[in-house]
């Protein structure tokens, strides 16, 4: 395919699409308007199924196998993650040192992670009442354990963060989800279809699987979470690549000149490279000397 | 009443994002993006959306921004920049 057709079909694809769309855009119902059918039909099933909630409703019963494949994307996404993150073979750990919090912020960390980690759980236990779920709790939930990393330091994150339970409970609620949907069909009903009793409405039992759909994506999400902001603190805190150590701290722009400088120069070269930096600040006259010495040398090369 | 906060809402969305935009330091991005995420959970919740609004709020202003700053800080280290410097709380004990 030449350059032009390729961009005849593009343009004529996209002309179709913008007459498309804009038939479509003037046929929709006003900005605010009271009709909507199928947000009539959904709140119609989602009372039938005593589920107070009715996105919750939506997700985790009227589409619940949709609500399958964005988990399996998260779980996807934070296995590609770990995979990219880790720890190769020139890379070493090194432990960070321990760092110095005001006394206010570590205050406010340690008053707010309890507070944030029991919304986070409420949020989780009540998605078929109230708005939110299993998505939002348990990213709550993961942020609120991170303020300890705000509140103190990274080792102390690490301390009560045993990752490898968090891998376990992201398989888990990814697995515990799957497990459900495979328990209607045992039931006698099509995958992931609501069998369990409803329960009273608006209470913490009712709507039938989907407090136990939303309890599985909260375990997902926020051990999901956890892994993934473990993988990008570990690069972030603890391991170093082999160029970058504290001697990497010296620019490198200083030392290169002088290295080119040629044989004329050898004591400069055997300094250390800690002493680059006092000497360039010794005067004005002294460095804009060795500065016309490096013109001469570049104009006689 | 309500459309008058969607239209606060909206305005503060698009000052943000064009905010976001126009910043070319990553860190200072990454806190206009967090602002840009609380104006958006805001404008849902005016909407009615509040599960998006929950779900705005817990990821656009908090994950990502978090996200962000880690990988700038990963970027830096390896840059060469003095190791330490962009973490205030970095100090010796």
């Amino acid at each position: 395919m030449s350059f032009r057709f390729r961009l005849w079909v593009f343009l004529v694809g996209a002309a179709g699409f913008a007459v498309l769309f804009a038939v479509a855009c003037f046929g929709l119902p006003a900005f605010g308007s009271g009709h909507h059918p199928y947000g009539v039909r959904a709140v119609r099933a989602s009372l039938n199924h005593h589920t107070a909630n009715v996105i919750a409703s939506v997700n985790f019963d009227l589409r619940a196998f949709d609500t399958l494949g964005e988990e399996t994307i998260l779980f996807a996404a934070v296995l590609g993650a770990v995979v990219l993150l880790r720890q190769t073979q020139d890379e070493r750990r090194k432990t960070p040192e321990p760092a110095v919090v005001h006394p206010r912020v570590r205050r406010f960390a340690l008053l707010t992670l309890p507070l944030a980690l029991l919304v986070g759980l409420y949020v989780i236990a009540h998605g078929q009442i109230s708005p939110g779920g299993g998505f939002q709790g348990g990213v709550v939930t993961a942020t609120a354990l991170h303020l300890l990393y705000v509140a103190s330091d990274y080792r102390a994150l690490e301390r009560v963060r045993p990752l490898t339970v968090y891998e376990i409970g992201e398989a888990a609620g990814e697995a515990a989800y799957v497990v459900t949907g495979f328990a209607a069909v045992l039931a006698g009903s099509a995958f992931l279809a609501n069998v369990l009793p409803f329960g009273t409405l608006a209470t913490l039992s009712s709507g039938g699987t989907v407090p136990l759909l939303n309890a599985a994506i909260g375990l997902e999400v926020a051990s999901g979470v956890v892994v993934l902001l473990a993988r990008f603190l570990d690069q972030a805190v603890e391991i170093e690549e082999p160029g970058e150590d504290e001697e990497s701290g010296d620019p490198r722009e200083i030392e290169k000149p002088r290295e080119s400088q040629g044989p004329g120069k050898p004591r400069e070269s055997e300094e250390p490279r800690g002493c680059g930096r006092p000497k360039e600040s010794e005067g004005p006259e002294a460095s804009g000397a060795s500065r016309d010495d490096d013109n001469r040398d570049d104009k006689r090369e | 009443m309500t459309d008058v906060l969607i239209v606060v809402a909206l305005l503060l969305v698009a000052g943000a994002a064009t905010a976001a935009v126009l910043n070319r330091d990553p860190v200072r991005q990454a806190l206009v993006l967090s602002f840009l995420g609380l104006a958006l959970a805001l404008l849902f919740t005016f909407l009615q959306a509040p599960d998006v609004a929950l779900s705005q709020l817990a990821v656009g202003s908090a994950v990502t921004p978090l996200m962000i700053l880690l990988t700038v800080r990963k970027v830096r280290r390896r840059s060469g920049n003095d190791h330490g410097a962009d973490e205030p709380a970095g100090r010796e004990r």
